[in-house]
């Protein structure tokens, strides 16, 4: 690694551990209902939104509740995404004249973004009209992250009220996240982007003339039905536009992923620059890292929160390495120049952007699979194996090293949960987190919780290459086309979004499994953890004790790490060795499939 | 049942009007207001006002008297910006290995005499198949040949290289690197 990959690396930890603080505490305010700016002054018109909706703010509901308004809610916004979807051709905003989207892809992708999950079986450019991006996309981008959010306050609240039925308001958390939270920070990172060069424009593609014309081959069929291939020259291309930044900010901010164009944030359209790029990683991480800050605030007592972070922080720190040395240490099947040096990049380079080089895709890749963005700047199938296994297994790990916006935190209070439930194994006491005792239910709870992905991953991988319909899709040959089925229902199934690009996923097939997966995994976490919530909220709090394990130490910090790592390699070591890890000892051996 | 649906309904189409809605326009008229260019495409005009390409979109170039960018791995065409893609093409696949093979004898057939090992990112497609840029690694390798193709002396075309070249973004940020069309464009301008 050279230094000044270090050095980008170091600058993007500082920054974005800086804001946590700021922001964390923030968060914190608006959750609390404390003056905190914004929610003073926008107050009338927080209430005249829940007049106009006949929502009683002050209701405060019990967990079935608060997972029944959460469901209703979620379904509805995923009705009308798909709804955009089959109209779009009649709608308008749509220069293009994109025809309606098929069903089962519409399907894929309405539930796709109704669970934060945002993996993308088509191509942005090529199917979706404005109209759709704007009022399906965008809007879902914002309504999902903000239900993860939504669920979370709702886990903290367990732990800090006693004696108590209720977990809070669905709607007020719901519209407390997106306006005071969400709204505003991608107003910002929208306007930023604007200035490094990402479109934001309703004008038609626009058509520019080449300076070089291009000539390619077109199989059509001749006046007598035959196949012919005819030769077209071409001096013209055609740009790809549309209301873009608005919707990259908060793809970013709200661990969503979805890109306008097919390839993501490694379009020029999307992420124009190195700066953009540094901005919308920060924004991957910023509010996922945050609202541990805000945890440890509302729990009453701000070392609760850093010790996640810290364990968070520890874990995606050691793995930026590992990517990074794997990218730069290039492909040895590749006749080439891959050495760093001042003039250029080197490594491997298949796949990554100029701009971006080695390092900021390395890193990117880390950061978009350690939370659930899925947004890619370089194409994770062109990675080395090693370089893939990274993203694969922060997936695999359950979307808690950060993780999505909420569900990151909700889904690592969760891995606290079962470390303090083994440590009272340990030393022979029951159990207790934050002065809350956690007996068989929560134990029951956590363990659907934990258990969920995996099944869905493995299970899913395993019927899809049983299937032909499973096996067509695969780009790659080899020890690699397993791990691009194995990484597909990871992201799946930690509601990532992230894909090895090859595996042709737009196909009944695919879309049917792997939309019925997210579905299963994003609402059989969030269930339970809202019944966890409302188990713990009707608890009393139990006074710390000699017997209780302090959860605010290194200690503690060191044994959440072990235990997320333990299952993450326990239950997927199998089949990562199938994949990536064949495929790196062919590649050293420069053995091809 | 019914008590959540009337909230969910009302709820779900007024942060839409909000977030789908009132938030895109609003950065739409920024954009317009402040950053019409960028946030129109970039475009490049030549001296007639005719749009000839975007500043962040890469264009194929396979003559002589050009510097070549990324292989591009879009269809059906190269650098169709109308649909990204990039090639997908794993590690130890022997697709990839023999692309990068054809591509490396393209470019040793365009200048026999240049015996220097090809930098990675001239012979790999890029993740968007639109990168505009290529390495400056990737432009010296090309240098010679572009001079004798345009019968312009190496130092002056080094000049024009050096002026095209962009450092680290403030000095940090993302890798040093040149955008090909604009260079080539300044290429024509400069020895029209």
């Amino acid at each position: 690694m050279t230094a000044q990959s270090f050095l980008q690396i170091m600058l993007y930890l500082v920054v974005l551990l800086a804001l946590v603080k700021p922001l964390g505490a923030y968060m914190a305010r608006i959750y609390q209902d404390e003056p905190a700016g914004l929610n003073r002054w926008l107050a009338s018109f927080e209430k005249l939104l829940y007049r106009c909706c006949g929502i009683d703010a002050k209701q405060d509901m019990r967990w079935a509740q608060y997972a029944l308004a959460l469901l209703v809610f979620n379904l509805l916004g995923l009705l009308a995404v798909y709804a955009l979807q089959r109209l779009q051709a009649f709608l308008p905003l749509n220069p293009q004249n994109l025809a309606a989207v098929n069903p089962d892809s519409a399907f894929n992708t309405a539930v796709s973004f109704a669970t934060n999950t945002n993996w993308q079986g088509y191509g942005g450019e090529t199917t979706m009209s404005y109209l759709t991006q704007m009022l399906g996309l965008t809007v879902q981008n914002f309504l999902s992250a903000a239900s993860g959010m939504a669920v979370l306050v709702a886990l903290v609240r367990g732990f800090i009220r006693r004696n108590s039925d209720g977990i809070g308001n669905f709607w007020v958390d719901m519209t407390r996240s997106t306006l005071y939270i969400l709204l505003p920070l991608s107003l910002v990172l929208a306007m930023l982007l604007v200035g490094q060069g990402v479109v934001q424009t309703t004008n038609p593609y626009q058509t520019v003339t080449l300076t070089e014309a291009v000539s390619y081959q077109q199989s059509t069929l001749d006046a007598t039905g035959k196949p012919v291939t005819e030769i077209i020259k071409s001096q013209q291309q055609t740009l790809a536009l549309g209301p873009a930044a608005a919707q990259i900010a908060i793809k970013q901010l709200g661990t969503n992923g979805g890109g306008f164009f097919n390839v993501n944030s490694a379009h020029p359209f999307e992420n124009p620059t190195p700066l953009s790029n540094f901005l919308e990683m920060l924004a991957i991480l910023l509010i996922p890292a945050s609202l541990c800050y805000s945890f440890g605030v509302m729990v009453g007592d701000t070392r609760q929160g850093w010790v996640i972070l810290a364990a968070m922080t520890l874990i995606f720190t050691s793995l930026v390495f590992v990517t990074v040395t794997a990218e730069q240490s290039g492909n040895p099947l590749l006749k080439v120049d891959q050495i760093a040096s001042e003039s250029q990049a080197g490594g491997n380079m298949e796949g990554k952007e100029t701009r971006f080089g080695i390092v900021n895709s390395a890193l990117w890749a880390v950061a978009t699979t350690a939370a659930s963005n899925g947004s890619v700047n370089a194409m994770h199938d062109s990675f080395t194996p090693l370089g893939g296994l990274v993203p694969m297994w922060l997936m695999q790990l359950g979307e808690v090293i950060f993780g999505g916006v909420g569900c990151g935190l909700y889904g690592m209070i969760v891995f606290a949960i079962v470390a303090v439930f083994i440590a009272g194994l340990m030393i022979g006491r029951t159990p207790e987190y934050l002065g809350k005792k956690i007996e068989a239910f929560e134990m029951k709870m956590a363990a659907v919780i934990i258990l969920v992905p995996p099944l869905m991953v493995l299970g899913g991988t395993a019927l899809a290459l049983m299937l032909e319909v499973g096996k067509v899709a695969v780009l790659n040959n080899g020890a690699h086309g397993f791990s691009e089925v194995l990484y597909a229902f990871s992201s799946a199934g930690n509601n990532n979004g992230s894909a090895f690009g090859g595996l042709s996923a737009n196909t009944p097939f695919y879309n049917l499994m792997l939309g019925l997966i997210m579905l299963f995994s994003r609402y059989w976490l969030m269930i339970p953890v809202l019944a966890i919530a409302g188990s713990l909220a009707n608890k009393k709090i139990v006074p710390a004790g000699a017997g209780t394990l302090p959860t605010h130490t290194p200690l503690f910090a060191v044994l959440l790490m072990i235990t997320v790592l333990m299952v993450g390699a326990l239950t997927f070591v199998p089949a990562l060795a199938l994949g990536p890890i064949v495929e790196h000892l062919q590649m050293t051996q420069q053995v091809m499939p | 049942m019914l008590n959540y649906f009337k909230p969910a309904v009302m709820l779900l189409l007024l942060l839409t009007l909000l977030t789908g809605v009132i938030y895109p326009l609003v950065v739409t008229a920024f954009a317009h207001t402040f950053y019409a260019d960028k946030a129109n495409g970039s475009l490049i005009y030549d001296a007639k006002g005719q749009a000839v390409g975007s500043a962040l979109i890469g264009q194929s170039f396979t003559q002589a008297k050009y510097f070549w960018g990324r292989a591009s791995a879009t269809s059906p065409y190269p650098y169709n910006a109308g649909a990204s893609s990039g090639s997908n093409l794993g590690p130890t696949n022997p697709v990839l290995v023999t692309a990068v093979n054809a591509r490396v004898k393209t470019l040793q057939a365009a200048e026999p005499s240049n015996k220097t090992a090809v930098p990675v990112d001239l012979v790999t497609a890029s993740a968007s198949g639109l990168d505009p840029h290529i390495s400056v690694a990737a432009v010296e390798y090309q240098l010679k040949r572009v001079a004798k193709a345009r019968n312009m002396d190496e130092n002056k075309l080094r000049e024009l290289v050096n002026a095209q070249t962009e450092t680290r973004q403030w000095f940090v940020f993302g890798e040093p690197r040149i955008n090909v069309l604009q260079l080539n464009l300044a290429l024509d301008q400069a020895t029209h």
